[in-house]
């Protein structure tokens, strides 16, 4: 009977949102026939103006970039709010620790999976930081190179454990990293005023278009943006691996 | 071209509905990082990589560890309070 109520429920919101949705989506033109203004503007000014061939990261970091400041300390700050929030509570302390999950292990991950891994961080790191650098080129960019960057630091954990992934990811090397990137963004948006200039002025010389020098301060936001999200996920992770962890019971 | 998009759109629909189905909770992380690689699949058939690239770390990684934790964190907190229930017990039947 209750289950009969459900799907009935769920039958009368589903014709219903489907109802909405067509009369919502009826009156809709393809996004080929869409003349924009705003879009022809920012196609034809990347490429003029910017010497950049990767439309969004230029939106991203000149055209709109203070959006982008914001969103980074968005994230700064909510990295910082998890840190505090799972911080190291003091019946832990100084006590000898262990990874919880371990517990479900009946064997560690075989020696093939570990030296897979132990093969694949190098080239996950190389192509983090390509992703990173040539965010005015190709699609990509400092918030899609930063996170490939965490990852490789993921599959460390994967294959080796907690030990090994907190003694390579030295905290505070990575908390000043965190904030180095956060505040390179920042005083890139300075640069400007040297010269008399608004906040976030693309002051920096262009270069020429296709290649990495390419785009001025789009490049420098970029790498900025890459350190602090790398930086920030790995905090983030360890501060849920470390959530994992549990005294070790003397028996 | 459009082909290709109603399949993913197929797609990401099925998947979508298989973790909203899925009741097992260690299983849901498991199809949330398919649903997220499907998403990334999707945004790269609508041409947009850049979207993509950022779906398919955090979406398909990311978003999966964190329930995956939080999970275990919870189980563990389980067994514990079990391991001092049975504890609690152990001292009465002595008696």
């Amino acid at each position: 009977m209750k289950r009969n109520w459900r799907i009935l429920l769920f039958v009368a919101g589903a014709v219903g949102i489907a109802f909405l949705f067509a009369i919502a989506a009826g009156p809709l033109i393809h996004p080929r026939d869409i003349r924009n203004q705003y879009a022809a503007a920012i196609n034809s000014a990347t490429f003029a103006e910017r010497n950049v061939t990767d439309t969004v990261s230029a939106v991203n970091f000149d055209f709109r970039g203070f959006d982008t400041l914001g969103e980074e300390f968005i994230l700064l700050v909510s990295v910082l709010g998890s840190l505090v929030l799972l911080r190291m509570i003091e019946d832990r302390k100084g006590k000898v620790l262990r990874d919880a999950l371990d517990e479900w292990r009946d064997v560690g991950p075989s020696d093939a999976i570990r030296l897979w891994i132990l093969a694949m961080i190098a080239p996950k790191v190389a192509f983090g930081i390509y992703i990173v650098t040539h965010g005015q080129l190709t699609p990509g960019g400092g918030f899609q190179g930063g996170v490939i960057l965490a990852s490789a630091a993921l599959i460390l954990y994967l294959g080796e454990g907690f030990t090994v992934f907190r003694d390579v990811i030295s905290h505070p090397a990575t908390e000043i990293v965190e904030g180095a990137g956060a505040l390179g963004f920042l005083f890139v948006g300075m640069l400007g005023w040297i010269w008399g200039r608004p906040y976030l002025t693309n002051v920096v010389p262009l270069g020429k278009a296709h290649e990495l020098t390419s785009g001025g301060t789009i490049a420098l936001i970029s790498l900025a943006t890459g350190l602090e999200v790398a930086a920030g996920f790995i905090l983030l992770l360890y501060a849920f691996l470390q959530e994992n962890l549990s005294p070790v019971e003397e028996t | 071209m459009i082909y290709l998009q109603i399949v993913t759109l197929a797609l990401v629909v099925a998947s979508g509905t298989i973790v909203a189905l899925n009741r097992e909770v260690a299983g849901q992380p498991i199809t949330v990082s398919l649903f997220g690689l499907i998403l990334a699949l999707m945004f790269m058939v609508f041409q947009e990589p850049d979207v993509a690239l950022s779906q398919i770390v955090v979406g398909a990684v990311g978003l999966p560890l964190m329930i995956l934790l939080a999970v275990a964190k919870l189980r563990r907190d389980e067994q514990t309070m079990q391991r001092e229930k049975a504890r609690e017990k152990a001292p009465k039947e002595r008696e």
